[in-house]
């Protein structure tokens, strides 16, 4: 009797504080330190550069962290009028691929170059999810230096992830396709599972420069393959591949799609396929791809079209692809720092499933299989398995690690990051995330050795996070301090674009090997001029050609005469200067293209073409000097035919 | 003229010899800084040449007309080189000669070199300080902008300094060591006067 009463009484009182016991908001999550955690005082310097993928920006942003400040937008797969990049006439050919011009692409993610499985930060490179493509970024400029297209594929998702030394970045496909001629590409699409290849590229990058060649290309089932990570340290030589539809479907994938229990974790042994290549294995397809690349000594970029890779097919050289099983739908495959542990994250999984490397090396050994997919064997899932953690939450999709043998690992369902112990797969913290946090990263978190004291969420949604914005909000970014044994909610801080995965490094890698300017007797830009008394115009047929100077506070020439309506201006700007943030900008009335921002001893051209006659002005876009809205100029231009003689000069009239 | 101790003969070949240092290092050096220069603009002058960040001095100059600083600016650059080696010669054969007039007169050149300098240098500030373009788009009422000769002085938004750089330095530990060496001899020569 007495204990229902005490029940009853329990109940009347946990329903009246019922509504002030729904959980609180993300101020409550906050305790008083927060912020002096992730205060840079001026003058001081951010600990970690963070990279971050601007997702359907094709950009790459550079934020600070801890103070989540960003820096730089920099244009990797879109035009940029910012800085010309993909306007002006030198990096035109960067954005050109074999469908021509593609001035956009969604860059989903980003890998920093490591030595030894640990950051080098030489470079970084971001993949195209659209019209597949690989960029390299040199940190030394923060300026895109490479592209190479991926052909054979479509939907670049799962990629760039590189090896420990960067021999290989991968571009592996998401959606399969036809590949070969022309002839084998025109095929009904309900002829899938014959006819379409799930491709996966090893691009080799030059240690000592980074220049990128598409190694060889593996011809995988037709599968979606979604991420993958290489193997490091003991499972060095190694690639995972998450894949899903390993149904085959192709139609209304979100159901025909999520029929299997269980897909696959695609292991790749490359360094067999290297030596199936050394034994002259693989075969060389017919394939056009472009491969652009920005010179720093002639300030332009070219590209050239190719029209063959090397081909292995898998089927038939064997002991190079694996399949493990993975439930349900894997999204995320992490290998941990010592390269142990590979985490699966099926998307549509109650359970995260953690396999063992070694058990793997086992199960291949003892001919451990379940089964096979044309011939290439599964290994049976409980053999390879370490274990599973147990209710670890809704949707898990990424896995990063601190190095202090804990795995992070975000839900995309229940808005989350939930951290718990490799060796002992117990749950051993968790924390809400604001909201549907996709990726996570961990400054090193993807290497050998994290540097385990930062969490940082990219979350898809930011509701009541930032003042609002119309029906678009920008995406945000959150700061977790990972140093104890909880986790600290330290930061909100919106982010550029769509960010998908980022990556960071101790600044101190790289801030003292930044290029402050270019040496002017090192620019070979055919167009370059190496002082004033060089400034000039020449007339081309209908070319005019104006080799224009910049520096504080002028441009020369600044009066030219003589140009008629429908010529094509080029305008070679070198900017003199040779001092550290001094760019010079150019911008005329009326171009169709963009400003040029010209660093320091660089050369950079705007093709203008004018539609009318009249007087235009031109000036200085980036506050050069006390003296930089006197930086200007006028071009004169007359009727088509006419015969106004050509003319230019700077500082003679007056 | 008396010998002069074998200390002093060694003193002077050890000076003569740093003196060749002079044409492997920087004498002089003209520091600027400024808000937005914090890491500052250092210009070296050296024996024949200049080095340092001279270009975006003179970017920054132009605004106030002071003139292009360049190596046409400075005969000297053409015959500092065969003084200092004069200079330097006779050093040697001071040595050898090992009399006090030979250490004197070694002296005083080092004495009337170091003085002719900075009286050069000074003639030259003033007229790149004073002599400004006139039609220069910045102009401060009753503004000069020479350097200071040694130390510190500020210049509108810059901070400049002006000091003897590493080659200078081991000069004026010649130069001092030297007066030293002529001192003692001037006290050892009174000394034999007394005797005498």
């Amino acid at each position: 009797m007495k204990t229902k009463l005490w029940l009853l009484a329990g109940a009347a009182v946990a329903m009246a504080l019922a509504h002030g016991c729904k959980p609180k908001g993300a101020q409550s999550a906050l305790s008083g330190d927060a912020a002096s955690k992730v205060y840079i005082a001026p003058g001081q310097h951010d600990e970690f550069y963070n990279i971050i993928s601007g997702g359907f920006n094709g950009q790459m942003s550079v934020v600070g962290l801890p103070s989540g400040r960003v820096f730089k937008i920099l244009p990797v797969f879109s035009v940029h009028p910012e800085n010309g990049w993909g306007f002006s006439e030198e990096s035109k050919p960067m954005l050109n691929t074999s469908h021509g011009f593609v001035p956009w692409d969604d860059l989903h993610h980003i890998a920093i170059s490591t030595t030894n499985a640990e950051h080098d930060a030489r470079w970084a490179f971001g993949n195209a999810n659209n019209t597949p493509r690989i960029a390299r970024v040199d940190l030394t400029t923060f300026k895109t230096v490479e592209i190479i297209e991926i052909p054979n594929s479509g939907g670049n998702h799962s990629s760039p992830f590189i090896t420990e030394n960067t021999e290989y970045v991968v571009a592996g496909t998401r959606f399969s396709v036809p590949t070969g001629d022309e002839a084998n590409r025109d095929v009904p699409i309900d002829t899938y599972k014959e006819n379409f290849r799930g491709t996966i590229s090893f691009i080799s990058v030059d240690k000592d420069h980074g220049d990128m060649e598409i190694a060889f290309q593996l011809e995988a089932p037709p599968f979606n393959f979604d991420l993958a990570r290489a193997g490091k340290k003991k499972s060095h030589g190694w690639f995972f591949f998450s894949t899903y539809n390993t149904e085959m479907a192709h139609t209304l994938l979100e159901v025909n799609a999520s029929q299997k229990d269980k897909d696959f974790i695609m292991a790749v042994n490359w360094k067999k396929a290297e030596e199936y290549i050394k034994q002259g294995k693989g075969k060389k397809v017919k394939a056009k791809y472009a491969h652009n690349k920005w010179s720093e000594d002639t300030h332009m970029a070219t590209s050239v079209i190719k029209d063959e890779v090397l081909s292995l097919d898998p089927r038939e050289l064997k002991d190079i692809i694996y399949f493990i099983p993975c439930p349900k739908s894997p999204h995320g495959t992490d290998t941990d720092p010592t390269g142990e542990y590979i985490v699966g994250s099926g998307k549509l999984a109650a359970i995260i499933p953690v396999f063992s490397f070694t058990k793997m090396l086992k199960a291949i050994e003892n001919q451990d299989f379940e089964g096979s997919v044309d011939g290439m064997p599964v290994l049976r899932y409980e053999s390879v398995l370490h274990g599973e953690v147990e209710k670890p939450g809704l949707g898990p999709l990424h896995t990063e690690f601190d190095g202090r043998g804990n795995a992070y690992t975000s839900f995309f369902v229940s808005s989350e990051v939930v951290k718990w112990n490799i060796e002992t797969l117990q749950v051993l913290d968790r924390v809400p995330t604001y909201y549907s946090v996709g990726h996570l990263m961990i400054p090193g978190g993807p290497t050998g050795k994290p540097h385990g004291k930062y969490l940082v969420a990219y979350n898809k949604i930011t509701k009541d996070r930032y003042l609002p914005t119309g029906p678009e909000l920008a995406h945000s970014a959150q700061l977790y301090d990972i140093s104890g044994d909880k986790m600290q909610l330290l930061l909100d801080f919106p982010t550029i674009g769509e960010p998908h995965y980022a990556e960071a490094f101790p600044a101190s890698l790289i801030k003292d090997k930044q290029v402050k300017f270019y040496p002017l007797e090192k620019n070979n830009h055919p167009r370059v001029l190496k002082g004033i008394n060089d400034a000039r115009v020449e007339r081309e047929g209908n070319k005019v050609h104006v080799y224009m100077t910049t520096i504080r506070s002028n441009f020369r020439p600044d009066n030219i005469e003589g140009i008629r309506v429908g010529d094509e201006v080029y305008f070679h700007v070198t900017n003199l200067e040779q001092d550290w943030d001094v760019p010079h900008g150019f911008a005329v009335k009326g171009a169709n293209t963009a400003e040029l921002l010209v660093m320091p001893g660089e050369t950079s051209t705007l093709k203008w073409v004018p539609d009318r006659v009249g007087v235009f002005p031109f000036y200085c876009t980036d506050f050069c000097s006390a003296l930089h809205q006197e930086m200007q100029g006028y071009i004169r231009v007359s009727p088509a035919g006419s015969n106004v003689p050509l003319k230019y000069s700077t500082g003679v009239a007056e | 003229m008396k010998n002069i101790s074998s200390v002093n003969r060694i003193l002077i070949a050890i000076c003569a010899a740093l003196m060749i240092s002079a044409y492997f290092t920087p004498l002089w050096q003209i520091s600027l800084w400024a808000p937005q220069y914090p890491e500052g603009l250092n210009m070296k002058i050296w024996i024949d040449r200049l080095s340092g960040d001279v270009d975006i001095i003179n970017g920054v100059n132009h605004y106030i007309g002071m003139k292009h600083i360049g190596v046409e600016m400075f005969p000297e650059f053409t015959y500092l080189i065969y003084i200092f080696g004069f200079i330097i010669g006779f050093g040697f054969l001071a040595a050898i000669i090992g009399k006090r007039w030979s250490l004197y007169a070694f002296f005083a050149m080092i004495a009337l070199l170091g003085i002719g300098v900075l009286v050069d240098m000074y003639l030259w500030g003033y007229d790149y300080g004073h002599n400004l373009d006139p039609t220069a788009a910045i102009k401060v009422p009753g503004m000069a902008y020479q350097p200071p000769l040694v130390g510190y002085k500020e210049l509108l938004n810059f901070l400049a300094y002006s000091g003897p750089d590493t080659g200078g330095w081991i000069l004026a530990v010649a130069g001092s060591v030297m007066l030293y060496a002529v001192i003692t001899e001037i006290l050892k020569s009174k000394k034999e006067k007394v005797l005498a």
